[in-house]
C-alpha cells in the first residue's frame, strides 16, 4: 500500500452532547474510502474535518505529510473540493455555479464546465437560475462543482441521497471513471450498505461519533470483526 | 433662472453622488466585515450602527461645521462653506445606512454557504466578493437608501455648506429659501426636480437588484 494521502490520529471534535472521536485513520491515494454508519454518527463531521476548514479540538490531521488546518496553504486546501450534503446553490446560473470552483482559481475553462455539465446529464439546465432547482438537482450540480475543481482527493457527503437510480449509476460511474483517469481519491460518505459495496475500495463504520473498524472489501462486508459493524451489515439495530 | 437651476440640480446630483460614493468604499467592505463577526460581538456593533442611522443631521451638521471651522482641528483644510464640507457631512449620515443594511444582509447567509465556498477553494477575501453578489438586492437597497438620505438632507448641508448662492446651494437648500421668499412657484419647481431624481434612481436600482432569488 502506498503513503497515506490523509492521517488522522487522536483527532476529537466536540459539537454539543456529540464528539467524533478518530484515534487512527489512514487514506491512501486513489482509495475510494466509504465512510459508512447511521444518520448522525458522524460522517460529515469527519468530512468536514478532511477539508481542513473546520480543525479537530483535539489531535492531528496531516494530508500529504502536512498539518491540515485554516492555515495549510491555499495551494494545498485546493487540492481538495467537496459535494455537500445539502448543497446550498450560489447566486447565478448552474453553469455559472459549476464554474465557481476553477473561476476562483483564476483558471477557469469553460470546455471543463460544459464536459461536467454534460457528463452528469446537466447542460439543458446551464442557463437556469441554479436556486430554481430541485433537491436532486443540486445534489448534481454539487458534484459537478466539485468535480470541476478537478480536485486531488474528492469529498462527497451523501451525494447521491435525492437522485434516482438511473442518476445514482451517473454518478457512480462518472466518479469511478475519474479516479482512473485522474488518480483521484475519494472520500464518500454514506448510509447506503448497497452503494458502499459498489464504489468502496476501502469502507469505514462509524457508530456514535466512533470509528468502530476500518477495512477492504470484500472482507469489511462480509466477515467484519466488530459485532457492531456486523450487525449494521446484517440490517440490525445498531443504535 | 435656468442656468441657475441647473447648477442647483448639478451640485446636488454631485454632492449626493459624491457622498454615497465615499460611504459606499467605507460602509460596503465595512458591512461584509461586521456581518460575520462572532454572535456576542454582533450584537453590541449592531446596535451601535443602528443607532448611527438615527443620527440628526442637525448634529452632525454641528460636529462638521466646528472640525472645519476656522478654530476646529480640521480648519486648516479651509472647507466651511463649501461642497466638500456638505460630502463630509453626508458621508457620516449615510455610512451607517449602507454599514447596517450590508451587514444585517450578511449576517442573514447562513454560515454553511461561506463554508462550501471555501470548500471549493475560494479565500476569505473571495467568499466576500461572492457575498457582495449574494445579497446584491440588499446592497442596492443600501445605495438607494443612502442616496435618498443625500437627495433630502437639508440641515446638515445648510449648516455646513451655507446656501450659497452658485457655490453651495442644493435643491432642498433652495426649497426651503423660495419659500422663505414666498417663491412658491419655484419652490414647486424644485421640489418636483428633487421627486423626479429620487424616482429615477430608484427605478435604476430596482432594475439593477434584478430577479427575486428563489
Amino acid at each position: 500500500m502506498s503513503e497515506p494521502i490523509y492521517r488522522l490520529m487522536g483527532v476529537r471534535r466536540r459539537l454539543g452532547a456529540f464528539e467524533l472521536h478518530i484515534e487512527e485513520l489512514s487514506i491512501y491515494k486513489n482509495d475510494v474510502l466509504v465512510l459508512l454508519g447511521p444518520t448522525g454518527s458522524g460522517k460529515t463531521t469527519l468530512v468536514k474535518i478532511l477539508t481542513g476548514l473546520e480543525p479537530p479540538d483535539e489531535g492531528c490531521v496531516e494530508y500529504k505529510s502536512e498539518s491540515l488546518g485554516p492555515h495549510a496553504s491555499l495551494a494545498r486546501s485546493r487540492q481538495i473540493a467537496l459535494a455537500p450534503q445539502r448543497p446550498i446553490m450560489f447566486r447565478g446560473s448552474v453553469f455559472n455555479n459549476v464554474a465557481f470552483g476553477p473561476t476562483v482559481r483564476g483558471r477557469k475553462d469553460d470546455a471543463i464546465v460544459r464536459e461536467i455539465l454534460r457528463a452528469l446529464e446537466l447542460s439543458d439546465l446551464a442557463r437556469q437560475d441554479a436556486r430554481t432547482l430541485s433537491v436532486g438537482q443540486s445534489q448534481l450540480v454539487a458534484v459537478a462543482r466539485a468535480l470541476a475543481c478537478q480536485p486531488e482527493v474528492l469529498l462527497l457527503d451523501e451525494p447521491t441521497t435525492n437522485l434516482d437510480p438511473a442518476r445514482v449509476a451517473l454518478v457512480e460511474n462518472i466518479i469511478a471513471s475519474m479516479r482512473k483517469q485522474n488518480q483521484l481519491t475519494v472520500v464518500w460518505a454514506t448510509h447506503n450498505l448497497f452503494q458502499a459495496r459498489r464504489v468502496g475500495t476501502r469502507a469505514a463504520f462509524i457508530l456514535n461519533g466512533e470509528l468502530i473498524e476500518v477495512g477492504n472489501p470484500p472482507e469489511f462486508f462480509d466477515q467484519p470483526r466488530d459485532p457492531r459493524t456486523r450487525a449494521f451489515m446484517e440490517g440490525r439495530m445498531v443504535y | 433662472m435656468a442656468n441657475d437651476i441647473a447648477a442647483i440640480v448639478c451640485l446636488s446630483l454631485w454632492v449626493a453622488a459624491g457622498a454615497v460614493g465615499i460611504a459606499s468604499i467605507i460602509g460596503l467592505p465595512l458591512g461584509l466585515w461586521l456581518g460575520n463577526i462572532n454572535e456576542r460581538v454582533r450584537r453590541v456593533v449592531f446596535a451601535v450602527v443602528y443607532a448611527g442611522m438615527a443620527l440628526p443631521p442637525v448634529v452632525v451638521g454641528l460636529v462638521v461645521y466646528l472640525l472645519l471651522s476656522r478654530s476646529g482641528p480640521l480648519g486648516f483644510l479651509g472647507w466651511l462653506y463649501t461642497p466638500q464640507a456638505m460630502v463630509v457631512a453626508q458621508v457620516i449620515l449615510d455610512l451607517p445606512f449602507i454599514t447596517g443594511i450590508v451587514m444585517t444582509a450578511v449576517s442573514t447567509l447562513s454560515a454553511e454557504l461561506r463554508f462550501q465556498m471555501r470548500a471549493l477553494g475560494a479565500t476569505e477575501r473571495q467568499v466576500r466578493l461572492y457575498l457582495l453578489r449574494e445579497i446584491r438586492p440588499a446592497a442596492l437597497l443600501a445605495l438607494a437608501t443612502a442616496l435618498g438620505r443625500s437627495l433630502s438632507e437639508v440641515g446638515a448641508v445648510w449648516m455646513v455648506g451655507g446656501n450659497i448662492q452658485n457655490h453651495t446651494r442644493v435643491l432642498t437648500t433652495a426649497i426651503m429659501l423660495e419659500t422663505a421668499k414666498g417663491q412658491f412657484a419655484l419652490a414647486l419647481l424644485l421640489a418636483a426636480w428633487l421627486l423626479a431624481f429620487a424616482l429615477l434612481v430608484n427605478v435604476v436600482i430596482v432594475r439593477l437588484q434584478g430577479k427575486p432569488a428563489s
